[in-house]
Formats: structure tokens, C-alpha cells, sequence
């Protein structure tokens, strides 16, 4: 909120300045001030226009809106545990909180635990924060915590988080305030895991669902599976200067058409899920605006280490040189992106690798390693699906390079329907979408490790295991952060996996609807926009 | 005239069957099944297994259409495999917002319809003959989605006069209740009005040109009585087949309009079971059209029977 010149400021200073700027300070009183403790006046000036603009920006109390997502059923849920679509994430962040929360960078953040410590990341003990009740009013305890986390291991409990959970060998209250958590083995990011919706906190013994009392920055008035929820403000929210709307309905239309068409007549406020394509119906439309999350969703290229002709290096070499990233980016994700380099840890994450040399697009090398790899002019299928989304754009992109280095890919398009089971990296080359994970280790876990399920490539380095497991119980952030660095050098250099572009999740909303900003976990604010969003007047 | 009745009946039962046994085979014919469709892309062997055992799919087909049949017999639909929901819950949820969005359209469209029908063939050959004709074509080749959208292009999003989405949920009052049912019923409406104006004009005509009409006309009768008295009480028999087809695409074949105004009527919870191979969904479903559709045309033939004197005492 608060821009850079403001940060020039110590946080005292910043909140008397925002302070006077508020009560109606003029630029000339505000130079006096800030003139008094040495300031150079252009600086003093900067600072004055920074300040007033965070005061336009201070949320307004009140309002209501409506919300829509991206689906709707009768398997809408409030249960934590249970929460399997983004609506589900959505709709639980209004009622619940968790332990933990992340931030812009998917760093955890406390939130009901307000400090933690920990033994060779083994052995945790979370300090719960005092004086949070509940929506009911009972306070939270470290019982509710011990048995919203237990639950998760119970397999009547039927929790999509069970294999999550199940390293957390042993839970127990050390102190009303107090959890410690013992795992199986060392795990730095336990308190990653537990920012993950499916650790919400509910109150112990609760079984019935169909209503939510948590201790969320909203109370649930009223929830009805494939209609609607309606969440109401939480007067006794703990955390002070958020929630600020009295009521937001959230409902979901599964069509993108009819989503961006109800945004735009006013029958909702705030849309998910936007595509490339209509953001200029939005953005022209008076009013209205696109919310971009750049975000490490991407759609990849899977060649089969393990089949001809991608057993090849110089072959899988050859393709990673003919992506024109920048042309897909511009053309096809109509410059909501960022350029690719071939290994799954996006700009946005915390362990982001900016070392590592960008792939060029460059046909000469590209036509040297094909050339060397022996194919030929035999015809290569690409098997593309709408299922991963914009793969068939990208197939038809490269089937044109590709002829201009006398590569002979066949774009074969295949309908979504059953596309993951029947198709996905079941061929020689084809196409994966992968949806953004919350910490590096767990997206390397299951797509990278040499016997995750989901190994797309068929890619096996047990150094890279080796590596794996070492950063996952670093707790030196310097230390574990050059481990990612190893293991994204790696991916980029012998993985089977082609990323040329990183997708941004694209929101729709009304101009008035603000406080909107990016936590890349997903679409909405990471779906945590609703205790951050306020109408302007 | 019973036995006729009858018979079509019994007709009726055996196309039901044939038509749960033809979604059956068709339905296991698409690739993947329930388990895999629900695990999407986390589908490993291990959990497709279990989940498939757990559902009951790894049972051979013909067990499976056998135990499904005999449910239905007792009046038990089964449970939805994607939620686990009784599926007679889940079609009685939606149910009632198809038959008011179909009840609604057909309010409005089969009166338009006929009069415009009638008046069409009592001035045949006239300039508005020739317009009615003309536009009833022009809008019946229009694809319902392009009416759709661009009704809510305009009504909704430039205009801003009705909403763009259909929420049940909303209505308390009349004009909540117009505002929101206003555009689906006028885009379903452009599809069906069009095909009864011609059938209603068609069968008309073919009586006016009938000896006994030109007796009455000569004898003096006037138009309007002509019509109305004479012609189409003869003409009720095929208007009424016309009509009860095109009510029938109301219940079953409004997916696009549903999928436009995010209505949550029947078509949608058919097509989405049909995504997720929901079998007991799909099946379900397509039962339920199947019987729509078959109460439709058979009160259609009734009425028919009915009107005819000759059926009628035979």
C-alpha cells in the first residue's frame, strides 16, 4: 500500500505522517514537519504525494458485494478438510483461519500461531495467539488446534490433506496456548504446509457442516451447496484493520462468457478466472478492471525421456531452443505471463533461481542439436489438449518453427474429455498444465522426484532426490535457497520438460472494489480476497 | 379408442427400456470411467483401483445394468458417484427450475405462436404473410447461443435493464420474477415460436384448401369463422404434435441457454454427469427426458384421437 518514498520513513514516522496527511496536512505543513528532522524538501515533497494517495487507498468500511467463482455443485463444502475447488478455498477463507498464511512471495506468515520455533525442523512448537474466539464465542485453544490438525489422519475424515498430515507423527497441547507437532522426519516447511486450506482451524469436536464457525474475519449467514454462501462481517475479528465489507455473497458460473457478462451488467462484483481473451471487453468497459496474479502456472512441453525420439538429448535440446517464449507470451497469453526457462519455480516464488542463463530462442542451435540428434523428416506427433490450457496454440506455434529447421511435428488435438488419464504423458511428446504448489518442495516432489507418480518426463537423477530431501530439512534460508538454486540448474539442463511460459491468473472486478493484491498460491488474492477488499465510496 | 390409447402406452414402456439400455452401452463406451474422471489429473493406478472398487465399477457391465434396472423398478435411482448423493435428491433439486423456465416459455410462446399462425394462413399470399414467413425462418437459423448472448449484450450489459444471470434464488416479487426469467424465456421462445408458426400456418392452409371449407364460404360463413369453427378443429391433430415437439427440446435441450444465464436446471446436471461418467446421473437423466418426451407426444396423439371424430367413435 504504502509506496516506496513512504518507506523511507521509519514506521513511526510513516503513521504521524499518514496521520496528519489524514486530519487534512497540507504539502507545506507536512515539509515543516519532516524539514525539522533534516529532511531534504524534494524528498519531503515525494513523501507527501506517497502519503496521500495511501490515505485515498485507506479501506472504507462497508458494502456489499457478489462474488463469483469459477464452478458450483452440490459438493460445495465448508468442511476443511474436504475443500477440493477453488470455490471451496475461496468460500473457507472467509469463515476459517489457519495457523499460518501466506504472503505475496508464499512466504508463511503467522496468523492464529503468532510465533513458532523448531528443532532440526523436527520437533515444532506453535505459539498461539491469545484473546481469538470463535464465531460462536468460545476462545480458541490449543485443543481446537490439536484436533482440527488430528482429524486430517482419521480416514473416515476423508481428507484430501491425509498424506500431508500423516508425517505429523505426534500432536499434542504443551499449554492452553500452546501446540508442539513432531514429524516423521525433518520438514522446514511445516509452516507452509500448515498455511494450506486444508489446515484451517475449526473448533474441537465439530462434526456438522453446514454452517462454519470458525474464527475468520467472517461469519457464515448462510451457506446452500450449488447456490450460494453469504458471509457477514465478523465484528470481533482478531486481526484489527481487515474485513471490511458488512456482506459478501459468493456464487459461481461455471461459463467464462456468462461470468465476464454478469461483471459487466452489474450483477456481480468480482469475478475469478478471466480469460486473455476478454480482458478488453472488461478493460474497456467504464468501470471495470483486470486483477493480474503472476503466478507459476504453467503449461509444459512432456517429452518422454524414456521413448524415442525424446531419448535423444540433442533432440530435447533441439525443442527447448525452438520455443519462441516471447512470441507465446505476446500471441497467445496476450502478455499475461512471463517468459519460461524450462524449470518450474516461477519468478514469484521465494526460491526463484535469477542466476540461471535464459534459454534463447535461437534456431541455429536449435537446428545443430536436431541435426546431430539423427530424427530426420520423420513425422513427430504432439499430442495437445483444451485440457491444458493453450496447448493447442502453442503445438501449432512450434509446428511452424519447427519446419524452418526441417522438423516435422504433427499437431495431434485431442478433447479434454479423459485427457488426463488417457493421454497425459502417455506419449512421446506431449502436453502437461501444472496448477502452482505452495513451496518448491512440494511442486519437486511430485513432478521431478525419480519415483513421484507424476515424474511427467521420466526424468531419474538421484542426485537430484539427494538434493530433494537435504533442502527440505535445511532451516538455513541461505543454504537451502542455493539447494532450489542446484536443483532449478538441473531441471533446466536434463529434464525432459519444456516451460516456456508462466501463466497469470486474471481476475475481474469493478473499479471501486479495492485492496486487491497478488498471492500466487491462485485466482482472488490466493482466494483470501475477502478480508482485504473494500468499496471506495 | 382405449385400446389405441393403450397400445401407445405399452409402446411408450418398451422405448424407455431400449433407450436406458442404449445410454448404458453408449455412455460405457466413452473413454475412462467415474474414478478416473474423478481424480482428474491425480489419478495413479493404485487410486483409480481402490476408488473404482469402492464405487462398485469393477463389477462387469451387464451386473451392473441389471442391479441399476431392478433399483429403478423399486423407485431407487442410486447415488451420484461424483457427490455421493442420492440422485433422486439431486435431480428433485433442479427439476422444479426446468419445468417453471419450460412452464414459463410455453406460457408465452404457444399463444404467440398459434395466433400468429392462424393469422398468417387466414391472410396467406399477403405482405404479412410473406413477413411472417421470412422472419420465422430468419430467427429459426439463428443458433440459439448467438440470440442468447447478444440479448444479453444488449439487455444486460448495455442496457443494463435485466440481469444477465438467472438465480432462482432472487425471486421474491413479480418483477424479480420477470427480470430474471425475461431473457432466457425470450431466447427459448426465438427457437420454438418459429417451428409452431409454420406447422400452425402449414396444417391451416391444408384445411382452408379442403371442399368442405369452400362449401362453407360459399354458403356465406365468414373468415373468422371459417378458421376458427371449421378449419382448425380439423387442423388440432399435427399443431398439436408441433407443439408438444417443440415443449419437449424445453426440458432436455436447453443446455446452451442454461450454460448462458448460469441457470441450474436439468440439461446442465445431465451434461456435467455425462463429464464426470456419472452414470447413475447421466442414466437418470436421460430416463426423465426420455418419459418428458414421451408424455409430450402421447398426449399429443391423445389430443389428436380426441379431435378426430372418426378416431373417436370408430
Amino acid at each position: 500500500m504504502a509506496s516506496n518514498e513512504l518507506e523511507l520513513l521509519g514506521q513511526a514516522d510513516q503513521a504521524r505522517v499518514l496521520d496528519a496527511v489524514r486530519r487534512g496536512a497540507t504539502r507545506r505543513d507536512l515539509l515543516g514537519m519532516l524539514g525539522a528532522g533534516g529532511m531534504a524538501a524534494a524528498t519531503a515533497g515525494g513523501i507527501f504525494g506517497a502519503a496521500k494517495e495511501a490515505v485515498a487507498q485507506t479501506p472504507r468500511r462497508g458494502g456489499r458485494i457478489r462474488v463469483s467463482g469459477t464452478s458450483t455443485s452440490t459438493a460445495d463444502t465448508l468442511d476443511p478438510a474436504k475443500q477440493s475447488l477453488s470455490t471451496d478455498y475461496a468460500r473457507c477463507n472467509m469463515f476459517y483461519d489457519g495457523l499460518t498464511t501466506f504472503d505475496g512471495s508464499l512466504t508463511p506468515r503467522p496468523a492464529l500461531a503468532e510465533s513458532w520455533q523448531q528443532e532440526g525442523a523436527k520437533v515444532w512448537t506453535f505459539k498461539l495467539r491469545r484473546g481469538v474466539t470463535f464465531h460462536d464465542g468460545k476462545p480458541l485453544t490449543a485443543e481446537d488446534v490439536v484436533f482440527s490438525l488430528n482429524r486430517h489422519k482419521d480416514p473416515a475424515t476423508a481428507s484430501r490433506a491425509r498424506s500431508l498430515a500423516m508425517p505429523m507423527t505426534e500432536i499434542v497441547a504443551t499449554a492452553p496456548d500452546e501446540v508442539r507437532i513432531t514429524l516423521d522426519s525433518p520438514n522446514a516447511d511445516l509452516p507452509v504446509v500448515l498455511a494450506t486450506f486444508h489446515f484451517h482451524i475449526i473448533k474441537a469436536g465439530t462434526t456438522d457442516f453446514s454452517t462454519a464457525i470458525g474464527t475468520g474475519a467472517f461469519t457464515c449467514r448462510e451457506f446452500q451447496p450449488g447456490v450460494r454462501s453469504i458471509a457477514q462481517r465478523n465484528p470481533n475479528y482478531w486481526q484489527a484493520g481487515k474485513g471490511h465489507l458488512d456482506e459478501v455473497e459468493f456464487i459461481g458460473i461455471p461459463d467464462e462468457q456468462a461470468r465476464v457478462n454478469a461483471l459487466l451488467s452489474g450483477d456481480v462484483q468480482l469475478i475469478a478466472g478471466v480469460d486473455p481473451r476478454s480482458v478488453r471487453r472488461i478493460t474497456q468497459a467504464q468501470g471495470h478492471g483486470v486483477f493480474e496474479t503472476k503466478s507459476g502456472y504453467y503449461t509444459n512441453l512432456v517429452m518422454r525421456l524414456d521413448m524415442s525420439p525424446a531419448s535423444n538429448t540433442d533432440f530435447v535440446l533441439a525443442m527447448k531452443f525452438m520455443f519462441d517464449r516471447e512470441q507465446m507470451r505476446t500471441a497467445i497469453l496476450r502478455n499475461y505471463g512471463v517468459v519460461g526457462n524450462d524449470q518450474p519455480i516461477d519468478p514469484t516464488n521465494r526460491f526463484f533461481f535469477p542466476g540461471l542463463p535464459q534459454r534463447p530462442f535461437d534456431l541455429d542451435r536449435a537446428r545443430f542439436h536436431f541435426q546431430r540428434s539423427g530424427v530426420g523428416s520423420t513425422s513427430l506427433p504432439v499430442v495437445c489438449s483444451p485440457a491444458a490450457p493453450n496447448s493447442v496454440d502453442m503445438a501449432q506455434v512450434m509446428q511452424q518453427t519447427g519446419a524452418r529447421i526441417g522438423m516435422n511435428l504433427e499437431v495431434r488435438r485431442v478433447p479434454s474429455d479423459g485427457y488426463w488419464s488417457n493421454h497425459w504423458f502417455k506419449h512421446p511428446i506431449g502436453f502437461g498444465a501444472i496448477n502452482p504448489r505452495p513451496s518448491a518442495d512440494i511442486l519437486l516432489t511430485l513432478f521431478f522426484k525419480s519415483d513421484a507418480a507424476w515424474n511427467e518426463s521420466a526424468w531419474r537423477n538421484p542426485q537430484f532426490d539427494q538434493l530433494l530431501s537435504a533442502a527440505r530439512a535445511e532451516t538455513d534460508e541461505a543454504k537451502r535457497r542455493q539447494m532450489y538454486a542446484d536443483m532449478q540448474v538441473m531441471i533446466h539442463n536434463e529434464s525432459g520438460i519444456g516451460i516456456p511460459v508462466f501463466q497469470s491468473m486474471l481476475d475481474g472486478h469493478v473499479s471501486r472494489l479495492r485492496g486487491l493484491s497478488p498471492i500466487p498460491v491462485g485466482n482472488l488474492m490466493g482466494f483470501d480476497f475477502a478480508k482485504h477488499v473494500w468499496l471506495e465510496g | 379408442m382405449l385400446s389405441l390409447v393403450a397400445a401407445r402406452l405399452a409402446l411408450g414402456l418398451v422405448s424407455l427400456l431400449l433407450v436406458s439400455l442404449a445410454i448404458f452401452a453408449i455412455t460405457s463406451l466413452l473413454p475412462g470411467d467415474a474414478a478416473e474422471e474423478l481424480l482428474g489429473q491425480y489419478a495413479t493406478r493404485e487410486t483409480v483401483a481402490g476408488l473404482r472398487a469402492s464405487l462398485g465399477l469393477d463389477l462387469p457391465a451387464h451386473l451392473r445394468y441389471l442391479a441399476w434396472l431392478k433399483g429403478l423398478a423399486t423407485g431407487d435411482f442410486g447415488r451420484s458417484l461424483a457427490s455421493n448423493m442420492p440422485v433422486a435428491q439431486l435431480i428433485g433439486s433442479r427439476l422444479p427450475n426446468s419445468l417453471m423456465l419450460a412452464a414459463a416459455t410455453a406460457a408465452v410462446s404457444v399463444p404467440i405462436a398459434l395466433t400468429i399462425g392462424i393469422t398468417a394462413a387466414m391472410y396467406r399470399g399477403s405482405a404479412y404473410d410473406r413477413t411472417v414467413s421470412m422472419l420465422t425462418l430468419s430467427v429459426v437459423s439463428v443458433p440459439e447461443f448467438l440470440v442468447a448472448t447478444a440479448a444479453v449484450i444488449v439487455f444486460a450489459v448495455q442496457l443494463r435493464w435485466l440481469s444477465a444471470l438467472s438465480t432462482t434464488a432472487d425471486i421474491t416479487s413479480v418483477a424479480q420474477f420477470f427480470r430474471v426469467f425475461a431473457l432466457p424465456v425470450f431466447a427459448l421462445c426465438c427457437v420454438i415460436v418459429a417451428q409452431m408458426v409454420r406447422m400452425t400456418r402449414a396444417a391451416i392452409i391444408d384445411q382452408l384448401r379442403a371442399p368442405y371449407v369452400e362449401m362453407a364460404v360459399l354458403k356465406g360463413v365468414g373468415p373468422l369463422r371459417v378458421v376458427l369453427h371449421h378449419a382448425l378443429p380439423n387442423a388440432i391433430g399435427p399443431i398439436a404434435n408441433a407443439v408438444a415437439l417443440s415443449l419437449s427440446y424445453l426440458l432436455g435441450g436447453v443446455i446452451i441457454v442454461e450454460t448462458i444465464f448460469n441457470y441450474p436446471g436439468v440439461a446442465k446436471l445431465m451434461v456435467d454427469g455425462v463429464a464426470q461418467r456419472d452414470l447413475p446421473v447421466v442414466q437418470a437423466c436421460a430416463m426423465l427426458f426420455c418419459a418428458a418426451y414421451l408424455v409430450l407426444v402421447t398426449t399429443a396423439d391423445i389430443i389428436a384421437i380426441l379431435s378426430n371424430p372418426r378416431l373417436r367413435h370408430p
